[in-house]
């Protein structure tokens, strides 16, 4: 799926492709139990991210100019980075290993506490909003951020235009 | 965009529901897989969905893009003001302990409140984010 | 001989180069964009995979069950998701602008555009 991607160049396959792969990393997340993860991915990667893409090319064009050569310096880069990073897995626990340190750091104490402190079953939406609630509201934060930049570039550039075109 | 008849009526029929589910994944986030960054994002989905098919004119009617800028803000503002709402009533910032008269009622409360908080900011901004794109789009449609 | 409980870090591995390729080797703005979400998507997958704890259901409390899975990245990705596609929102709106100031949106033509000014 991904390889297609690199390959075509009309840019409408691409944005529909990537909300099919978007769709498809959603059923891998319920796979790995993680059910508001791909709750968002589905949500998100299939459907806003595909609107925002397609109204993207409206706006630009669809077709992308076919390259002119494979870049060789770039896939070696690429083929060595990724050699080094599997090397580097290999060290890695085993996926659903009971004793990797990721899972008895902090979790057993969410997982066995939260239910007493917070009183609400779902651990995630406990963590998410009064454990780490300063991470939330930075991640709010961004979000704000992000949504008043795309009005300063796309909407405020609306108006100005606006006013020239009445002078 | 009159001929679309199949697309107008079973949008009409999808939206009340989308609108519903992504309350419903609002405030059945505490015990269900849900929150308020999906909620957001499904409320939002539902207003895009209906300007994609009815037009934007017809969705700036029902839900005016300074209505939407306003409530990017309030979000934010809600999630910020509980964390200083909890400070005056002598907890840390953020600390739901004390909005209510025992800790786990605080707790929900807060979560509640913060959730719809962010639900409130991410449905705003993505609707904002449409609006921009839309709008624009159909400006420059407007000077060719 | 390799434990096939490595292979899910290796899909992840394998998309983010293929993600890194786009971004590098590509010159239209718009698919490096597609290529930093493809990035984006197998870091959410390998955060996700140390999540998982063989035996146990979602970290949703019920009595019916004792082990859960690790819900801290669960929390951490959640956030990024919406987060990522702010930030790819923001990225394409750069896009939409560069395309009005300089009518094209591959990379070289830009570039090409900038020298001879």
């Amino acid at each position: 799926m991904a390889i297609a991607i690199v390959r075509l160049h009309n840019l409408f396959a691409v944005v529909i492709l990537s909300g099919v792969y978007s769709l498809l990393s959603a059923g891998i997340f319920v796979e790995l139990d993680a059910v508001d993860v791909a709750f968002t991915e589905a949500a998100v990667g299939a459907g806003i991210t595909t609107i925002l893409m397609l109204g993207t090319l409206a706006l630009t064009t669809d077709t992308e100019r076919p390259a002119a050569r494979t870049h060789w310096v770039a896939l070696l880069v690429v083929v060595a980075t990724g050699v080094l990073l599997i090397y580097g897995s290999l060290d890695l626990p085993l996926l659903g290993d009971p004793n990797a340190p990721a899972i008895l750091h902090v979790a057993p104490r969410y997982i066995q506490d939260s239910g007493q402190e917070v009183g609400i079953p779902n651990i995630v939406t406990s963590v998410l909003a009064s454990y780490r609630g300063y991470d939330t509201l930075g991640e709010v934060t961004v979000i704000f951020t992000a949504g008043v930049g795309v009005m300063a570039l796309l909407g405020l550039g609306r108006r100005h235009k606006g006013k020239e075109d009445r002078s | 965009m009159s001929h679309h008849l199949v697309l107008r009526i079973v949008a009409k029929l999808l939206i009340p529901l989308i609108l519903l589910f992504a309350l419903y994944v609002q405030f059945h986030g505490d015990f269900g897989p849900g929150g308020g960054f999906q909620a957001g994002v499904i409320f939002a989905a539902g207003f895009i969905l209906y300007g994609l098919i009815f037009g934007l004119d017809k969705l700036k009617q029902v839900l005016p893009p300074l209505v939407v800028e306003i409530l990017v803000a309030a979000g934010v503002l809600l999630f910020a003001g509980v964390g200083v709402a909890s400070m005056l009533l002598g907890s840390t910032y953020l600390d739901y302990d004390v909005l209510a008269h025992d800790p786990v009622h605080g707790q929900h409360l807060g979560i509640l409140l913060i959730e719809f908080g962010v639900g409130t900011t991410v449905a705003a901004v993505m609707i904002t984010i449409f609006y921009n794109y839309a709008g624009r789009g159909r400006l420059e449609d407007g000077e060719q | 001989m390799i434990d096939p409980g490595l292979y899910n870090y290796w899909i992840a591995m394998i998309l983010m180069m293929t993600g890194f390729y786009i971004v590098i080797a590509r010159g239209n703005l718009v698919k490096k964009i597609v290529g930093l979400t493809i990035f984006q998507t197998s870091v959410f997958i390998l955060y996700i995979s140390f999540s998982k704890v063989d035996g146990a259901t979602a970290p949703i409390l019920d009595d019916r069950f004792t082990t859960y899975g690790n819900p801290l990245p669960h929390v951490l990705i959640l956030t990024a998701i919406v987060v990522g596609v702010a930030t790819s929102a923001l990225g394409l709106a750069l896009v939409v602008r560069i395309r009005e100031a300089y009518g094209t949106v591959e990379e070289d033509e830009i570039l090409e555009q900038d020298s001879n000014e």
